[in-house]
């Protein structure tokens, strides 16, 4: 048996001759990773979105302050609408407004997952399945999910049911989809590699489909959220109901029925702020962290 | 020659490692069947090392897959002592596994209980000189580094064969070197048999006891030479460059052939 020892690699014994070299080659081909310090983060990362804040924030004020929009009820200042903001706060319902319409969204994209994913691994692993719901599904992606809130009222009524039943038609052609083309995309090759190794059927879809058809899944996934995101919003600024308590898409609505320009804009910017919010803090991670333990993010 | 340790006692067990008999493979439909490969009879024993050698078109990477079971000859049988392991131009390891479970999985897939599984992987990292490297994700090993995991994943699965389809194809030449004195002395360690496909001759001729030259369209069995120049060779020793001149002429005549119809 040879030494495997590389530091002792200096005899002139032909099975060790190329212990030393390798160990050379392996150093020299491998480059040391660090992580990237928090004040480049930030310089990089956080600042951008803040600049790009601060200027929107600055011409808004401005179209104000140099009478370029006169009139408040079309566009009302910053002010006004931070005013709209703190009470709201103050009077305890902000947090109300936004968890009303967050519980209901993830909720029901928990459940657009669930229904989802085997819906998709059906669809990708059975010719007969995929043939016969295959375009449909991919052709409801396209349908605005708005199109779903009438049928679903007539169906279920106005309640939280209704709801749920148009996030799931908006978010479960998407995680579907997704994870469809995550199989569709893995290589041959590790299929192949798989199979030598007795990794078939039910063994193959655990060990080698599944896993290298995560990241389309991810991407599927977050699709999803972001379709369940607009589902909801849509449903909710249609059916409203006193029974449905408010969420941000009645708050929108009670501001045009109350012609409050500062209401509206409060609902929207709370709508986009939870719409980016859960990105990022959630699916952005995930994907992240799946994406370089892979070696699939170029960082620069 | 250098001595198999390992080899002795699997020896009078089965007198092959794979048998393969009267192979044809067509691929395409009824109105165009193309002959790839045309009545190939070839054995390894156990414990020998042979490299199948041939221009594009002879087909050594289908009788390869034909050999590893991943597809089924269109005549003829093919026998092997157990389920091959299959090494492939690309490393072929899973990116989203660390090198130690990329080699964890094949010994899963293989039944060995999970308590032993660790301690193996890290004895073939060690067998293939990477220790150290068990938590190491694919992309940070370097293109060689991944082939030798994709070496010890292929050990893992304790196949009596191990079958090798352009393996260090795409490594750059010191690389390629280096894995040739790998394999001669991991091939000696084990006393495995290997069936190697190349169309690099002198890497057939560095490494192999015997070579297989197919010929082209379809392909069939040309010529065979049996390399008696004793382990460890160089690809630089004379005796192998000697013998790569005379294969590579044969192979050039048979390439010519085609030139001519």
């Amino acid at each position: 048996m040879a030494s495997s020892d590389t530091k002792t690699a200096l005899t002139d014994e032909p099975r060790d001759r190329s212990a030393g070299l390798e160990a050379g080659l392996d150093a020299l081909e491998t480059s040391a990773t660090s992580r990237t310090p928090f004040s480049v983060t930030a310089r990089t990362k956080i600042l951008p979105p803040l600049v790009a804040t601060a200027v929107v924030l600055v011409i808004w004020q401005g179209l104000i302050t140099f009478n370029i929009v006169t009139d408040p009820t079309k566009l009302p200042s910053p002010a006004d609408v931070a005013t709209e903001f703190k009470d709201a706060w103050l009077e305890g319902k902000l947090l109300g407004y936004i968890w009303t319409s967050v519980e209901r969204g993830l909720l029901g994209f928990l459940l657009a997952l669930a229904i989802g994913t085997p819906l998709g691994l059906v669809v990708a692993r059975v010719k007969f399945v995929r043939a016969a719901i295959g375009p449909v599904l991919s052709g409801l992606q396209s349908l605005p999910s708005v199109a779903w809130v009438p049928p679903a009222v007539l169906w279920l009524g106005l309640n939280n049911s209704m709801m749920y039943a148009v996030i799931l038609l908006g978010a479960v052609p998407s995680i579907a989809n997704g994870l469809v083309s995550g199989i569709d995309q893995v290589p041959p090759l590790f299929l192949r590699a798989g199979r030598t190794m007795g990794a078939t059927g039910w063994k193959g879809a655990w060990h080698i489909v599944l896993p290298a058809a995560l990241p389309g899944y991810l991407a599927g996934l977050k699709q999803g959220w972001a379709f369940s995101w607009r589902s909801l919003m849509a449903a909710e600024i249609i059916a409203s109901s006193p029974d449905l308590g408010i969420g941000l898409g009645a708050l929108l609505e009670n501001g045009r029925n109350a012609s409050s320009m500062p209401m509206i804009f409060e609902a929207i910017f709370l709508i986009l702020f939870v719409g980016i919010a859960v990105d990022l803090l959630i699916f952005s991670p995930l994907e992240r962290r799946v994406l370089r333990s892979r070696g699939l993010l170029v960082k620069g | 020659m250098a001595t198999a340790i390992a080899t002795a006692d699997q020896a009078e067990s089965v007198e092959y490692a794979a048998r393969i008999e009267h192979v044809s493979k067509s691929f395409g439909g009824p109105a165009g069947q193309q002959l790839v490969l045309d009545d190939i009879t070839l054995d390894v024993a156990p414990g020998e090392f042979v490299t199948l050698l041939g221009a594009s078109g002879c087909g050594k990477s289908t009788l390869l897959n034909l050999v590893a079971g991943l597809d089924d000859p269109s005549a003829g049988s093919i026998k092997t002592d157990g389920r091959p392991a299959l090494m492939f131009q690309e490393h072929a390891l899973f990116p989203w596994l660390t090198a130690g479970k990329n080699i964890e999985l094949a010994l899963k897939l293989g039944g060995v209980p999970k308590n032993d599984r660790r301690t193996r992987a890290e004895e073939l990292l060690e067998l293939v000189r990477l220790q150290g490297s068990y938590g190491k994700r694919v992309h940070e090993l370097s293109g060689g580094m991944r082939q030798r995991v994709a070496l010890a994943r292929a050990l893992a699965q304790e196949s009596r064969l191990l079958l090798m389809d352009e393996p260090f194809a795409a490594l750059d030449a010191i690389t390629r070197d280096v894995l040739h004195d790998e394999l001669t002395r991991i091939w000696e360690e084990t006393g495995l048999s290997v069936l190697f496909v190349t169309h690099n001759v002198r890497e057939a001729v560095r490494l192999a006891q015997r070579v297989v030259l197919l010929s082209s369209r379809p392909g069939r069995i040309a010529r065979e030479w049996t390399v008696d120049i004793p382990q460890p060779r160089r690809i630089e020793d004379a005796p192998v460059a000697e013998l790569s001149l005379e294969i590579t002429e044969q192979l050039r005549g048979e390439i010519r052939r085609h030139g001519q119809q």
